[in-house]
């Protein structure tokens, strides 16, 4: 890793670990009374880990020049091993999470084991430390292909995927701690919010320098999208963590919105995570991976189109449908309502765009586990988002809001759609980054398949029932005028599909572990196989394009 | 240089670009999108004509239909207030016994008061009111505070050692800490109060101590719990029952005898109406009733 940095970039990543661990000393002392405190060792602690890494290969021989004819892919690789050491991790908590709303006393009496502090470690660690890294990974390797151009440098990749982990670590850490902003995936506290600022921006002016350099005339589909992604989050990000730190010594802040303002730009930013983290980054994933490996072109351009601008376009009207009978005011909802509804065409169109994109190819869809984990991504992104327009429908959201209905629409998105499409995109290129043929072994990539399968229909059905059997309850009154069940009623009515859900949840945890083994077991694999560049186009084109 | 080819599967043809091996067909848009396009957006500005959309400066289309969810809400609450004003009314007029022998109107109790339980009252007493520790039962014969409707409907008012202004007060004294009373007649009390509830516990060869423990309780105990120990109606339990508030066992007598017991119960005037509380108290005498 640290053979392939020159010497500049060398000192950068030494300087740059020194002054974060510098930062974290502040904190540390600044915060000496506070959590704030413990969350500056973490970041020296990991500032430390950067500093001997990069220490310790420091004296290597400097890179030959030739090695900046090949794309640059090591970011790539601990990308997709840090994503799925996060998969792992943070599906094992959700787990424990599943298991503790059927026996809360898995807590084991200690505070940073409660609900409410495990809780967002697996939603953070799902959705920022899995998804996050996989799209960070991804995207580096696919618009580097994409544009035929290597990315400008070797420092700000780096840079981006490890910083980025900091902002993770320092989120999970936190919540352990009892720190937390209390907005649902915005829970990091100012400081770390503002490191992630800085990454993030790190992170877009690098993908638009690859941009600048590309060779291609044209920017690939998959670009548009992951370039939606980084840009939308930052701004997400900035406005709805905008907040007033209690003191430079506190962890503790307060946000510059208040009251339904407050929930209002919670949502927005909230659903356009959805939109733009966990739709146009993981469609961007998509649009690459999936014909690449069907062998097949894109099944219509227009169509692509159409769907990026819409998606872009509606999905930032909808985040109020999360809001329907609140204080928010009615004509929020109203715009919120109909824009989910018409956000259903484009969606469905880039679903059907990404499964027409396989004819002719379905054989192969039979035949090759990592297709079909493509092909049933697609599938659930039309199944999800279907599910998020109806549910938005106010009459239906009376009915599904605040009950496991939403949750087993999430996870319809999340295992579903996020992840079998992760799994697809890692299957298709760990062979090629560690220089192999295959996977190690393809038939645990089907029993993934079919664990990750089981597991989503299990958990999505049981919440299904769930929350339809808690809505109903929460609804029905008897002939005196009163609701017929106590909230406890409705809690032991759960229970069974509670249990059941944590089951589906374990089937797609053992799915991912197997899948981790895998990918392990083909990094560790004999004798690479060399010149495996050849599969993608050459670097230098021979031949400038003449648009 | 863009070359279009043709997709021999298909049989369109491509924009002719390439990246990295991958190609996009030119297949015009399926008119299903156009039309559910259209279609959606119709719906949406028909919605909007029809409700509250779009903001104008300071304020909003109204929409047609001149729907509003707020007065909406208000008005359904109205309307259910005064469906159920007809039973309320008499829920919060009529005598306890009268409404007891009112069959229909009993039932309404139950129905209501199950929920009314549930929901503010099972976390601490328990969902059949069986109680639990630090929780009196609601089920048994034996009451604190005295078993009446109009008991229990104060009981609920006031609270125990609450907030309320006129609430109930249960103290019992911590008669170790306070050095009240010395070791020996603490255990010999335990003995005593022990044998009243289990029958074996009064033979063997532990009888000196009961005795003296029954001279310790007449002296000390009494006052509070009753000359038989079977409370008085004011707070303190009765210790001849095998219902334990705090545990029957030596060890958990031993801690109510040293630190003293001070059990709280919320007020709930002010959070619950009127009808709802003198519901409460109806749906627990009639759940005793039931109780064998
Ligand atoms: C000032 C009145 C008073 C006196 C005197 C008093 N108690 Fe109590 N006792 C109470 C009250 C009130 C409670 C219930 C406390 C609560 O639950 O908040 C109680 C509770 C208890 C309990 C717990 C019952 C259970 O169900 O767990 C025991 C045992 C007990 N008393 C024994 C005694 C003995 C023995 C004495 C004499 C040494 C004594 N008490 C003297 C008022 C008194
Ligand atoms: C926060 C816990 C808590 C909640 C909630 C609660 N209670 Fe209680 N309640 C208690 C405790 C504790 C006592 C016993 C106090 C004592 O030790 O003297 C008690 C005592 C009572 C008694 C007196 C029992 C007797 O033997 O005289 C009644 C009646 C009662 N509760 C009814 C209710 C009802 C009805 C509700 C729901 C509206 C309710 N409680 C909710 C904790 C609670």
């Amino acid at each position: 890793m640290i053979s392939q940095l020159s010497p500049g970039e060398r000192r950068g990543a030494l300087v740059l670990s020194c002054l974060v661990g510098c930062a974290g000393l502040a904190m540390a002392i600044l915060g000496r009374d506070d959590p704030l405190g413990g969350q500056g060792a973490v970041v020296m602690a990991f500032a430390l880990a950067c500093a001997g890494t990069v220490s310790h290969g420091y004296f290597t021989p400097a890179p030959s020049p030739a090695s900046r004819a090949a794309y640059y892919d090591d970011p790539t690789r601990a990308g997709i091993v840090l994503a799925m050491i996060w998969a792992v991790v943070a599906m094992a908590v959700g787990d424990w999470v599943a298991w503790l709303l059927v026996a809360p006393d898995l807590t084991f009496d200690a505070g940073w084991s409660s609900f409410g502090r495990l809780r967002p470690v697996h939603t953070s660690g799902v959705i920022f430390g899995f998804g996050g890294n996989a799209l960070i990974a991804t995207s580096f390797y696919v618009v580097q292909r994409t544009s035929r151009a290597r990315l400008p440098d070797q420092l700000s990749p780096w840079f981006v995927l490890i910083g980025y982990n900091l902002f993770c670590v320092l989120a999970a850490t936190g919540y352990l701690m009892g720190i937390t902003q209390s907005k649902e995936y915005a829970e990091p506290e100012w400081y770390a919010d503002i490191w992630l600022v800085i990454v993030w921006v790190t992170y877009l002016l690098l993908y638009l320098r690859t941009l600048a350099r590309r060779k291609e005339p044209h920017i690939y589909v998959s670009n548009w999208y992951f370039l939606a992604f980084i840009l939308v989050v930052a701004v997400l990000h900035i406005v709805n963590n905008l907040a007033v730190p209690v003191s430079w010594g506190h962890a503790k802040s307060y946000s510059a919105f208040s009251g339904v303002q407050d929930a209002m730009t919670e949502w927005w930013y909230g659903h356009n995570a959805v939109a733009f983290f966990l739709t146009s980054g993981f469609l961007g994933m998509l649009y690459y991976f999936m014909p690449k490996r069907a062998g097949r072109p894109v099944f219509s351009y227009r169509l692509s189109i159409i769907s990026f601008w819409g998606i872009t376009f509606m999905y930032m009207w909808a985040g109020s449908h999360h809001l329907h009978y609140t204080a928010l005011p009615q004509w929020v909802q109203t715009l919120g309502m109909t824009f989910s509804l018409m956000l259903l065409v484009p969606s469905w169109a880039s679903a059907t765009n990404a499964l027409l994109t396989l004819n002719g190819a379905w054989h192969k869809v039979r035949d090759d586990a990592t297709l079909r984990f493509m092909m049933t991504a697609a599938v659930f992104y039309g199944l999800t988002t279907f599910e998020g327009s109806f549910m938005a429908i106010r009459p239906v959201n009376s009915l599904s809001h605040y009950t496991d209905w939403t949750i087993g629409h999430v996870h319809a998105g999340a295992l579903g759609w996020v992840a079998l499409i992760t799994f697809g995109a890692f299957y298709s290129i760990v062979p090629q980054l560690w220089g192999r043929r295959a996977m190690h072994s393809a038939r645990l990539v089907e029993v993934h398949y079919w664990l990750a399968i089981a597991g989503t229909v299990v958990y999505v059905i049981s919440m299904w029932n769930s929350g339809i059997v808690q809505g109903l309850m929460w609804r029905t009154y008897n002939d005196s005028g009163t609701l017929a069940y106590s909230f406890v009623d409705s809690l032991v009515a759960m229970h069974p599909y509670y249990t059941l859900r944590a089951i589906g949840g374990f089937m797609f945890l053992a799915g991912t572990a197997v899948g981790a083994w895998n990918i392990w077991k083909t990094m560790q694999a004999e004798a690479p196989v060399a010149a495996l560049d050849l599969v993608d186009a050459p670097i230098h084109p021979d031949l400038q394009p003449a648009e | 240089m863009a070359v279009e080819e043709r997709d021999p599967h298909s049989g369109y043809l491509t924009t002719g670009h390439e990246w990295n091996g991958i190609k996009e067909l030119n297949t015009p848009v399926p008119r299903p999108v156009y039309v559910f396009l259209l279609l959606t957006a119709l719906f949406a500005v028909v919605y909007w004509v029809l409700m509250p959309a779009w903001p104008v400066g300071r304020t909003y289309t109204k929409g047609l239909l001149g729907v509003d969810q707020r007065t909406a809400v208000t008005s359904l609450l109205r309307d259910a207030a005064a469906d159920r004003a007809a039973w309320t009314k008499r829920i919060e007029t009529a005598d306890f016994a009268e409404i007891q022998a009112d069959p229909a109107l009993m039932q309404t109790v139950r129905d209501t008061g199950r929920t009314l339980f549930g929901d503010n009252c099972a976390a601490c007493h328990g969902r059949e009111a069986q109680g639990g520790r630090g929780f009196p039962t609601l089920t048994s014969q034996s009451w604190l505070w005295g078993g009446d409707p109009a008991d229990i409907a104060e009981t609920i008012r006031v609270g125990i050692n609450s907030s309320h202004k006129d609430t109930r007060t249960s103290q019992m004294p911590a008669f170790g800490r306070d050095k009240l009373l010395d070791r020996q007649q603490i255990e010999a009390v335990i003995a005593y109060v022990r044998s009243l509830s289990q029958a074996t516990a009064s033979q063997g060869g532990t009888a000196p101590p009961i005795e003296a423990g029954r001279e310790v309780f007449a002296g000390n105990c009494a006052p509070c719990h009753g000359e038989d120990a079977k409370g008085i109606g004011a707070g303190a339990p009765d210790l001849t029952d095998s219902f334990w508030l705090y545990g029957g066992d030596a060890d958990s007598l031993y801690r109510t005898l040293m630190h003293g017991r001070q059990g709280h119960m919320p007020t709930w005037e002010g959070r619950l109406t009127l009808a709802d509380r003198r519901i409460l108290a109806l749906y627990l005498t009639d759940m005793r009733r039931s109780t064998p």
